[in-house]
């Protein structure tokens, strides 16, 4: 084992300690903070696979916009206070059925593959060489993004609009 | 080289279904959203692998956008909770069951 399994087997474990602690915690704003480790650790791990670029990207959306974006609006909602209903008792045994045949056939398919076991060579995409790549070849996907960023900016907008807040008002 | 490329495709895999399982077993739209992003993450990681297995580029790209769409999902998504909870004032999806507008 090389040092980049060993930095590979460590990340791996990070992102998934933290997704777990995420998952777990009762109040919104904690698991907001461990996302945001966890984030930065599939961060790490984009770099180790070979691209700069992504990792920054990353950073800069993921654990940067998303997350304050979250914690926003959990402290517009103030959410925090009320007893949060668990997952009835009687949904566990389907649950972990489904999950464990999921978890089976994934297992099945990842390993009965050979492309599974094929080693990954270590290469690294300069972010001008995946500019290019991109504007060249999806140039049209490209666009399609941003128009879709475009229209979920007009989503919001249009719904955050304040005017449920009278009529609820008077209640 | 690396690891494996199952190794990282079973890590994607975990990721994948410690986000479903949030956005399953959460009451909360909060962390049914924050369970999607996971999701996305789970599928980012998996285009990474399969774009160095491959050599080719393309992988990449898609993480690429997956980003923007989460970005545009994630914006759409919490404004549409909180439209929610200003009508009803719970963040409880089990409470949004009257159809009176």
């Amino acid at each position: 084992m090389n040092v980049y399994a060993l930095m590979f087997y460590a990340t791996a474990v990070l992102i998934t300690a933290a997704t777990v602690l995420a998952i777990t915690r009762r109040q919104a704003v904690h698991s907001v903070l461990f996302l945001v480790i966890s984030f930065l650790g599939s961060a790490m791990l984009f770099y180790l696979l070979g691209s700069p670029f992504l990792a920054a990207l990353q950073v800069i959306i993921y654990a940067g916009a998303i997350m304050v974006l979250f914690l926003f609006v959990v402290m517009m909602l103030r959410a925090d206070h009320g007893e949060e209903n668990k997952f009835p008792r009687r949904f566990w045994v389907p649950g972990l059925l489904v999950g464990l045949l999921f978890s089976g056939a994934l297992w099945v398919a990842v390993f009965s593959d050979p492309s599974g076991s094929v080693p990954l060579n270590l290469t690294m995409v300069t972010p001008k060489e995946f500019g290019r790549f991109v504007f060249e070849q999806y140039w049209l996907s490209v666009e399609i993004v941003s128009l879709l960023l475009l229209l979920g900016l007009l989503a919001a907008i249009h719904l955050g609009k304040e005017k449920g807040r009278v009529e609820r008002g008077q209640e | 080289m690396i690891v494996p490329y199952g190794h990282v495709l079973v890590l994607a895999g975990i990721i994948f279904c410690l986000g479903l399982v949030c956005v399953v077993a959460r009451r909360n739209l909060i962390m049914v959203l924050i369970g999607v992003e996971i999701m996305m993450n789970g599928a980012a990681i998996a285009f990474m692998g399969s774009g160095l297995l491959w050599q080719r580029l393309e992988g990449q790209a898609f993480v690429l956008f997956i980003l923007g769409i989460a970005a545009t999902e994630v914006s759409v998504g919490l404004v549409l909770v909180l439209h929610a909870y200003r009508r009803s004032g719970s963040v409880d999806p089990d409470t949004y069951n009257v159809l009176k507008g």
